[in-house]
């Protein structure tokens, strides 16, 4: 890297409280503007705005490549569907749970993709997501290809209903503000400092006694538990796990929004996730061929503009 | 389990090795000379057997439409080449596999623009619609012996053509140091060009061929592509012998894991465990096999650079 990036990643500092007074006001706003099927729409970005976040984590601070990042996702997704199946609906225990599973095989697979470096790292973290991905389209008894519908949404009990979408969005909205601070707090921490060290000189940071291996792989854990919880609330949001949620494409879209959002920005993953969405949702009502056109936007930014939106937002202060 | 299954079951791994080492050897080429990963490389084998596809049925030719479909996919590789990939090279992976994906949605939706969402139709010619008795009791299509043929043939040019000839001699001096080779007067440039439309013009050939036994659909470059990925990450990037490898054991062990592991499973195991464990195992195996390799060999059975 030729350009010197600061370690330091300041928050929102006091317009942190001015965002999530916003972001809560939503639900009533949209329904008063008669758009309440919108807030189904913010609590799915919410969602993907944990998962990209998880993901920038290790792509962005880590410099890790996962190309498998879905996987998580879709074990937490999963987690979810099963235990509900079992019989088990308390959101307190699922949702833990969910996030367990995803970091136990981030654990497992984290340990062993490590190992390699580069290409083979994207690869390797690939092949582990592929089989999960065909895991669960052989898994007759949960569904199969076609994916397992869950009857209800999870309980949380404390006389909070999920069933309410406006409910739903603002657990969500807790989750991802709850994320965020960690997050924030987590890369201005010496392991962080090392995270971001050994993404720009793994010599030096292994030189100067960081245990390279050791931080990548709790990084990559972390993230892996994130996205679980990501894929629990995505399972409840669609009321249905199906493995398509594992499909490698989910993976690139994850790594699309981390690089349109600002890759090794803490604010990336949210933005991204909330530009991808919000572009295909827009695009989609407008032409069957909307993929034409996020492509050649994908393009157009990863060949202009490499540092992202919140990179276009540091640059326009600067100037 | 009989002898005829498993050579039929050896033959078909042999066959699908094949085709698979022709989408792999283009991959590694273009990665281990450039240094490019290339996700597009499965949208060409796609457009080779749409314009396959498109060729026989306004022709009626097999033979006019591989070459159609071999010289059309070949022009649209080098095209790309010379307007948007040249740019990435000097790009970090990250940025190669984000451009590329975009291609791929592009390449995906452009196909579907142009001729619809309902798979395509490509018939085997008829003068190899049959079967070949090859030993007594043993009957297998003319036409996947000839894709065999095809297959060994190709293998067999991609050979003289790296180690025997000039060309293949800048393009091993471009893999193992590019700027050496640049500096002793090689021109990089047409030489990537020419590797990435050779490459294309395998993918099609693949494409092609395989078109009459799989479905000519929107997405059938992606699931090649991966298992593509598998064979020169598992042979080791850049060396065409370690894709010639890993193309025969991903597709021996792809094609015998969903006939042979089943049935061997139903003799081990009771009926019910067998059905639903077999096909699990298999399509994970070929990823459990990626992984155990890498786990040992981190660069590949073959590593290319030093």
């Amino acid at each position: 890297m030729a350009e010197i990036r600061s370690l330091h990643h300041r928050g929102l500092g006091r317009r942190t409280w001015v965002l999530l007074a916003v972001l809560a006001a939503l639900p009533p706003l949209l329904q008063a503007a008669g758009l309440e099927f919108y807030t189904v729409v913010a609590t799915r970005i919410l969602a993907f705005a944990i998962a990209a976040s998880s993901l920038n984590l290790i792509l962005g601070f880590g410099g890790l490549v996962s190309f498998g990042h879905a996987a998580y996702i879709g074990l937490g997704a999963y987690t979810v569907g099963v235990l509900m199946d079992a019989g088990v609906t308390s959101a307190w225990i699922a949702w833990p749970a969910a996030m367990a599973v995803s970091a136990l095989a981030a654990a497992v697979i984290g340990a062993i993709s490590l190992r390699t470096r580069g290409v083979y790292f994207i690869m390797i973290t690939l092949a582990f997501a592929q089989m999960f991905y065909f895991l669960a389209v052989s898994l007759k008894a949960y569904g199969g290809d076609d994916g397992l519908p869950l009857p209800q949404r999870s309980v949380i009990g404390l006389g909070a209903e999920l069933k309410d979408d406006a409910t739903f969005y603002w657990v969500a909205l807790a989750l991802f503000a709850t994320v965020m601070a960690g997050l924030q707090r987590l890369v201005n921490s010496p392991f962080g400092w090392l995270l971001q060290g050994a993404r720009e000189n793994e010599v030096r940071v292994e030189a100067a006694g960081g245990r390279v291996f050791a931080l990548r792989w709790q990084a990559f854990v972390l993230a892996g538990a994130l996205a679980g919880l990501s894929g629990a609330l995505l399972a409840n949001l669609n009321g249905l796990v199906t493995p398509h949620l594992m499909h490698w494409s989910q993976s690139g879209q994850l790594m699309v929004m981390v690089i349109i959002g600002g890759a090794g920005a803490l604010w990336g993953g949210p933005l991204g996730a909330a530009a991808l969405l919000l572009l295909e949702e827009l695009l989609s009502g407008v032409t069957l061929h909307w993929q034409l056109g996020l492509g050649a936007l994908l393009l157009l930014v990863v060949l202009y503009a490499p540092r992202g939106l919140a990179g276009l937002g540091r640059k326009a202060r600067r100037a | 389990m009989d002898w005829i299954l498993i050579t039929e079951q050896l033959l078909n791994g042999l066959q699908f090795g094949l085709m698979l080492f022709l989408l792999a050897a283009g991959l590694t080429l273009v990665f281990g000379i450039m240094d490019m990963i290339n996700l597009a490389h499965g949208s060409l084998y796609m457009v080779g057997a749409y314009l396959a596809a498109a060729t026989a049925a306004a022709t009626g030719s097999f033979g006019l439409a591989v070459v159609a479909a071999i010289a059309g996919t070949a022009i649209l590789g080098m095209a790309l080449e010379v307007t948007l990939l040249r740019k990435l090279y000097a790009r970090d992976h990250l940025s190669q596999v984000l451009a590329t994906f975009a291609l791929i949605l592009m390449l995906n939706e452009g196909v579907r623009i142009l001729w619809g969402d309902q798979p395509l139709m490509l018939n085997t010619p008829a003068a190899l619609s049959g079967p070949v008795e090859l030993l007594p009791g043993l009957h297998y299509p003319a036409y996947r012996l000839l894709i065999i043929g095809v297959g060994l043939a190709v293998a067999l040019l991609l050979w003289v053509l790296v180690t025997r000839t000039r060309y293949g001699a800048w393009v091993r001096a471009g893999a193992s140091n590019r700027q050496m080779a640049t500096a002793m007067g090689v021109n990089i440039r047409a030489l990537f060009t020419a590797v990435f439309g050779f490459g294309a013009a395998l993918c099609a050939l693949a494409g092609a061929l395989l078109g009459p036994l799989l479905a000519v659909q929107v997405g059938m470059g992606e699931s090649i592509l991966i298992l593509a990925f598998v064979v020169i990450v598992v042979g080791g990037i850049g060396s065409v012998r370690g894709a010639l490898v890993g193309s025969l054991l991903v597709g021996l062990v792809d094609t015998a894991s969903r006939t042979l592991l089943p049935a061997a499973l139903r003799q081990l195991a009771s009926p019910e465990v067998a059905s639903n464990l077999g096909p699990a195992l298999a399509s994970i195996l070929i990823y459990v096999l990626m992984a155990a390799i890498l786990f040992w060999k981190p660069r590949g059975l073959f590593p290319a650079h030093g």
